[in-house]
């Protein structure tokens, strides 16, 4: 089976099975990445360009690795050191990177849709690495990895998106994929955090988390995005932290064996505790690990086949 | 395995056999005897399939060994999919499995095992493989069909047959493992190309 894709834009518009191929495709890149040696020669003389127009190390990084080790060469650009600070526009910027035979584009940008922009404006294969408020695909296929390696299957899990679900791309991504692989997906978080008609998604809306704990098999905490706390989104930190913190205590309402998730970086203390961040119902870590051998994945799939 | 292999055409089951159920057993038991022979036993030695069709050839190579010696031999399964050359040349991207080796390949004598030697790149892309995994003593090539036309300087140490093919013919291998009767069929492929 073959994934019948140019780019990753997003993960609405990816069947369960492009996703599940992704996922069981991943599975030999982990193997890769436990030996001593972890390079193969998949993607020897591909170029494979990181275009990142918003800061971000650890998702660059984690891109870079796995491009490296499929034997990828590797180019950064970021705007402070390209032409976009002296006008020119996204797509020229982008096309001027195809010109030096860029095979795969991997873009954040901080506006929805660019990604999109890109994809249909050049030959190259593009990856959405985060665009604005709407999707980052491949944070959501790690996660989904990393919950198959702990829960076998998702059809009938039960998975709470704890935060702010407004400005998380992440969680969008998640919604989409979780509800088309047969999860059962409950958002929570407050009101001001909660985007209209996002249960048309397929996601359940719940403004108590205690409620929405009940059972659940998997709570996936959301980094609270300080920076928009001076927009009045919520009284105060410690009155979040106070109704959407996750702590040992709340974790007991969950499953036995429920599995705790957090895209990092974290905020201890605010929207998890640190007894919990660093407990073994936490898979934070190895969602980090598993981020590579999904990236290697994707690069792989999209650049595999004419 | 073969380049171009079942995956990639249209339904054949029909083709000129040229190797049978026992005819396979008996080969298999032959290159099982050649192995002891050459190795002088089965000290430091290992077999590793390539998948699919290597890793069931092994596993049946390790059972003739045991019958004969009384000795498990380490038993490993190589995919070469990351290895190979022609990713991007093909219409879709070939299925990647995984690998799996259960044990450290150093300094031991590592049989290679596979269906049909054919352009040799296959092996090629198997010796990268177990290379990056460790280093071997030593590499021997076990196959169960060598049908010549190589484009590269391999040759296997144990063969179960030859098989003198032309190049638009083809060499497919039905196994047990894989719910058919066991045989090698020679047909007309429809590729016609080179790989």
């Amino acid at each position: 089976m073959n994934l019948k894709h140019k780019d990753l834009i997003s993960l609405a518009t990816l069947s369960a099975e492009d996703i599940t191929l992704i996922l069981e495709t991943a599975d030999s890149f982990k193997e890769v990445s436990g030996r001593d040696i972890k390079k193969v020669p998949a993607l020897r003389g591909k170029t494979v360009v990181n275009l990142f127009f918003e800061p971000s190390t650890r998702t660059r990084t984690s891109f870079e690795l796995a491009a490296k080790r499929l034997s990828a060469d590797v180019i950064n650009f970021s705007p402070g050191s390209s032409s976009v600070v002296k006008g020119e526009t996204l797509l020229d910027t982008a096309r001027n990177i195809e010109a030096m035979q860029a095979d795969v584009i991997i873009i954040r940008h901080p506006s929805a849709g660019a990604a999109d922009t890109l994809a249909r404006g050049v030959k190259s294969s593009v990856v959405n690495a985060g665009d604005g408020w709407h999707e980052h695909p491949t944070q959501a296929l790690l996660d989904l990895y990393t919950l198959r390696e702990r829960k076998l299957q998702f059809k009938g899990l039960k998975v709470a998106i704890v935060g702010d679900i407004t400005h998380s791309r992440v969680a969008r991504s998640n919604v989409h994929a979780l509800t088309k692989l047969g999860a059962d997906v409950r958002l929570v978080g407050p009101p001001t955090m909660i985007p209209r008609g996002i249960d048309r998604l397929g996601a359940s809306v719940h403004a108590r988390f205690d409620d929405a704990l009940r059972e659940v098999d998997v709570i996936m905490m959301l980094r609270l995005q300080l920076e928009r706390q001076s927009r009045g989104l919520f009284p105060t930190i410690r009155e979040y932290s106070k109704l959407y913190g996750l702590n040992a205590d709340r974790l007991k309402l969950a499953a036995p064996g429920a599995v705790v998730m957090h895209p990092g970086p974290i905020n201890r203390g605010v929207e998890i505790s640190s007894d919990v961040a660093d407990s073994l119902s936490s898979v934070i870590l190895n969602q980090v690990s598993n981020g590579v051998a999904v990236r290697m994945a994707v690069l792989y799939l999209l650049s595999g086949g004419n | 395995m073969v380049m171009h292999s079942s995956e990639e055409k249209t339904e054949h089951r029909s083709g000129k056999l040229v190797m049978d159920q026992h005819e396979i057993s008996r080969a298999l038991t032959r290159v099982a005897h050649e192995i002891l022979e050459r190795n002088k036993g089965t000290e430091g030695l290992a077999l590793v399939g390539i998948r699919t069709r290597g890793v069931y050839l092994a596993q049946r190579i390790v059972r003739r060994i045991h019958d004969i010696e009384k000795v498990q031999l380490p038993n490993g399964e190589l995919d070469i999919t990351l290895y190979r050359d022609d990713l991007g040349l093909r219409k879709g991207q070939p299925t990647l499995r995984k690998t799996s080796i259960p044990f450290n390949i150093a300094d031991l004598k590592i049989v290679l095992v596979d269906d049909v030697l054919f352009t040799g790149r296959t092996i090629r892309a198997a010796m990268d493989g177990l290379m990056d995994l460790g280093r071997p003593q030593e590499i021997q090539l076990a196959v169960l069909v060598d049908r010549g036309h190589r484009q590269l300087p391999i040759k296997a140490n144990y063969i179960g047959k030859n098989i003198p093919t032309a190049r638009d013919e083809d060499v497919q291998v039905f196994l047990d493992e894989e719910g058919e009767e066991d045989r090698v069929i020679i047909l007309k492929a429809e590729w016609g190309g080179s790989p």
